[in-house]
């Protein structure tokens, strides 16, 4: 250390330079041997064995009457062709976008001009070169959804429903808790953490199910658990920046709405692209279930600003940042349903509803303190239990 | 895909039962798009369709050309390649055939880009199509360069030790290994060849088996001939087939129609050997033929008929011919079987068209010649009178 102290600053350049250079030998090496593994199959040629084809079939869509339009992904080792395509176990003439020819990550789109019935199932197989064949069902086939102003406006109303309402509903007891006592106070507190912890649960389960059909290369199951421990993360240390501040409650109630949005998104999501899966009828039932569901939600995020009320404008900003998704997550769910973006804002959601549920957990350890009661304690413990019974319940009319 | 799929479709079902016209009402007021709209034609998803298929098949087909040059056989030679071995005479005055079949693996390109790593019988599928009179002595010489041990089974009448089965003379023959198969052709008929090494569908699927015709003493009367074995290949290896045809290479006779004449006999020499299925058939559009089972009997077992169906190494003889020119269908009465590949035409032209049907399809005489004196008693005459 003293030596280094020694350095004039041009010394210390100078080796940083070196340092630089040195940092790039083993790169080069490796460049080296890869090229003559590459080159020469570097004595490995006795190890490889038979051609491996893996595809995954991303989604099919019905844009007209006679088209069925495919894209499929390559998640296998290796390039992979796709010589011809069966329907209904017909074979069937088809235009493939760019080649028939798929390499590692390749994408292609296959069009098949084939008739299908309406509100009856359809089975697309692609086979390949090697007669391996991959299969997708189209369980309902119906028309997708083609953008236009008045299903997009409609997808809105469904947003609506699902997210603004129930939300802004709930947000209506806000006077009603304005008048519980402490105790009252902390069963409502307890009741959020309950809810939020259901939340957390359904929307990584959510997430788990966008990320099964992720092309294998993707590694669905660890890209949720990364996004949403760094989501968690980012949120603590956002939080952290006011330097030993404690977070307003107006903060922590910002923060829910953020992680409530980003479930209600996911919730948008799973509708749209059922909608667009040929689902229209389902599309009733379970908006009225989101909307009784998702009314515990306002109180939630209400319950950090019962001391202090806010005003107005802030319960708007709060309601489009909780509501709001679900009406973005409609519109993308039925016009562009996207997998992979779906899992991230899922795994975001995870990890921001467990950034609130420590908040608010923490508001509720606070306020038992001061009561000089024990953090577990009948009321708190009743009203985790309100919380999580509530949503459970509440859950039986969207989940089937 | 399929878990969320099968999620949706389970909702659906549901509310289906559940909730009936009450959910359908309120969704159509709500999105516009419900069982209300449905009975109305040109509404919503009930837009009707309308005709713009092409050609005879329409869209139904697979996209691409076979290359028959490197799979090393021709399903349109096929129909018409007899293999009358090399002829000479027993001290006895016996007719004897020698051949030499050798067993080995290929890949065959089945439909267009798509290979199958199969084992053969002289480098096709079906093996060659042995032709003979009824009482000629076959000597086959059976060599395995396969990499799996393999026997020829006849199905013809032979003792014990000719059976190719295990534990009946050499039994199964070992890679590099060889034997003699040799007995006389009877009786006279539509009959087959095929591995019964075991196990047994894997051996028959992968494509060990060819036609085994034998020619009544009295000959049959002048007709054009064509062998056409159907079979079919388990491309996945699930035990389902994904590809039908006759003679190999789905569709082949659709992209290339088989040239035949106004008002002649067409005598078609059928085989089942599609594994897996129970039974295939045989349909022919816009005509009936006679049909003689297992092709042991000079009379018809069956007349009049357009459709027939064979289980498994049943077989049989199709005597037809039409009236008027055309390309008319012939493929499998299973639509499954059809639309994977089991479907062809044949190009019905008259007398003066017929040279130019031929070069269509990349055809020359030589293939009329095959078709129309096929039969080894024909042939025989010709050689003795000469």
């Amino acid at each position: 250390m003293s030596e280094q102290a020694q350095q004039t600053p041009s010394q210390r350049g100078h080796l940083r330079g070196i340092a630089w250079a040195l940092a790039l030998v083993p790169l080069i090496l490796l460049g080296i041997i890869a090229t003559l593994i590459v080159t020469t199959e570097g004595g490995l040629s006795e190890l490889s064995g038979p051609p491996v084809e893996q595809i995954s079939i991303q989604q099919i869509t019905l844009p007209e009457l006679g088209r069925i339009v495919v894209a499929v992904v390559n998640d296998g080792p290796q390039e992979v062709t796709i010589p011809q395509v069966l329907v209904d176990e017909a074979y069937w003439s088809f235009s493939a976008e760019p080649s028939t020819t798929l390499p590692r990550f390749g994408r292609a789109t296959y069009t098949i001009d084939y008739p299908w019935v309406a509100e009856e199932a359809h089975e697309v197989v692609l086979v390949t070169e090697l007669g391996a064949t991959f299969a997708a069902e189209i369980p309902v086939a119906v028309q997708s959804p083609q953008p236009s102003t008045d299903l997009f406006l409609r997808f809105g109303l469904v947003g609506l429903y699902v997210g603004i309402v129930p939300i802004f509903l709930g947000m209506l007891w806000f006077p009603f808790m304005r008048r519980l006592g402490t105790q009252g106070m902390n069963f409502v507190l307890s009741l959020t953490i309950g809810l939020l912890v259901f939340l957390a649960i359904g929307t990584w389960l959510d997430a788990q199910e966008f990320a099964a059909e992720l092309p294998a290369f993707w590694q669905g199951v660890p890209l949720i658990v990364f996004i949403a421990l760094i989501a968690l993360g980012t949120l603590i240390a956002v939080s952290n920046l006011r330097h030993g501040q404690e977070s307003t409650p107006l903060g922590i109630a910002y923060r829910i709405a953020l992680g409530i949005g980003l479930h209600n998104l996911g919730e948008g999501l799973a509708i749209g692209a059922s909608f667009a899966l040929g689902e229209a009828a389902l599309g009733t039932f379970l908006i009225l279930g989101f909307t009784l569901h998702n009314i515990t939600e306002g109180v939630g995020i209400a319950a950090p600003i019962v001391r202090k009320n806010p005003g107005l404008r802030h319960f708007a900003f709060l309601l489009l940042l909780a509501g709001g998704p679900a009406i973005l997550g409609t519109w993308v769910g039925g016009f562009a349903f996207n997998p992979v973006l779906a899992t991230i804002f899922l795994a975001i959601g995870v990890g921001a509803i467990l950034q609130v549920v420590w908040e608010v957990g923490k508001l509720v350890v606070r306020e038992s303190a001061r009561l000089g009661l024990p953090v577990i304690s009948w009321i708190n413990l009743g009203g985790v239990t309100a919380g999580l019974a509530i949503m459970y319940f509440t859950a039986f009319l969207v989940k089937f | 895909m399929g878990n969320q799929l099968q999620r949706y479709f389970t909702r659906r079902k549901f509310l289906g039962v559940s909730l009936g016209g009450i959910a359908s009402a309120v969704g159509a007021g709500m999105l516009g798009r419900g069982t209300a709209a449905q009975n109305e034609p040109g509404q919503g998803s009930n837009q009707l369709y309308t005709n713009h298929s092409v050609g005879h098949a329409g869209n139904m087909m697979m996209m691409g050309e076979v290359d028959h040059a490197r799979n090393g056989f021709d399903p349109l030679q096929i129909l018409t390649d007899w293999d009358y071995g090399d002829v000479s005479q027993l001290p006895s005055g016996q007719t004897l055939r020698e051949y030499t079949i050798d067993a080995g693996d290929i890949e065959v390109e089945i439909a267009p880009g798509i290979f199958f790593p199969a084992w053969v019988y002289n480098g096709r599928i079906p093996g060659p199509t042995i032709r003979c009179t009824e009482g000629d002595r076959i000597r086959i010489r059976f060599r395995n360069f396969g990499s799996h041990p393999h026997t020829i089974h006849f199905h013809g009448i032979h003792p014990f030790e000719m059976d190719g089965v295990r534990g009946a003379g050499d039994g199964e023959i070992a890679p590099g290994e060889e034997t003699i198969y040799e007995f006389d052709a009877e009786p006279f008929g539509c009959h087959l060849y095929h591995c019964h090494a075991l196990p047994l569908k894997r051996h028959i699927h992968k494509g060990l088996y060819g036609a085994f015709i034998v020619d009544p003493r009295a000959g049959r009367t002048p007709a054009r001939e064509f062998v056409m074995v159907m079979n079919a290949f388990d491309t996945n290896f699930d035990n389902e087939n994904e590809i039908y045809a006759v003679n190999t290479v789905g569709f082949e006779y659709m992209r290339r129609p088989i040239p035949a004449k106004v008002d002649e006999k067409i005598r078609v020499y059928l085989i089942n050997i599609t594994e897996f299925d129970p039974v295939n058939s045989f349909h022919l559009h816009a005509e009936f033929f006679d049909y003689y089972d297992h092709g042991t009997t000079l009379e018809p077992t069956s007349r009049i008929v357009d459709t027939i169906m064979q289980v498994q190494a049943q077989r049989g003889i199709l005597e037809f011919s039409y009236r008027w020119p055309g390309p008319y269908m012939f493929h499998a009465h299973i639509s499954e079987f059809t639309e994977l590949g089991w479907m062809g035409n044949f190009n019905i032209v008259n007398d003066e068209d017929f040279a130019n049907a031929l070069t269509a399809v990349g055809l020359v005489e030589e293939w009329d010649r095959r078709a129309t004196q096929g039969s080894t008693v024909a042939w025989r005459e010709e050689e003795e009178e000469a």
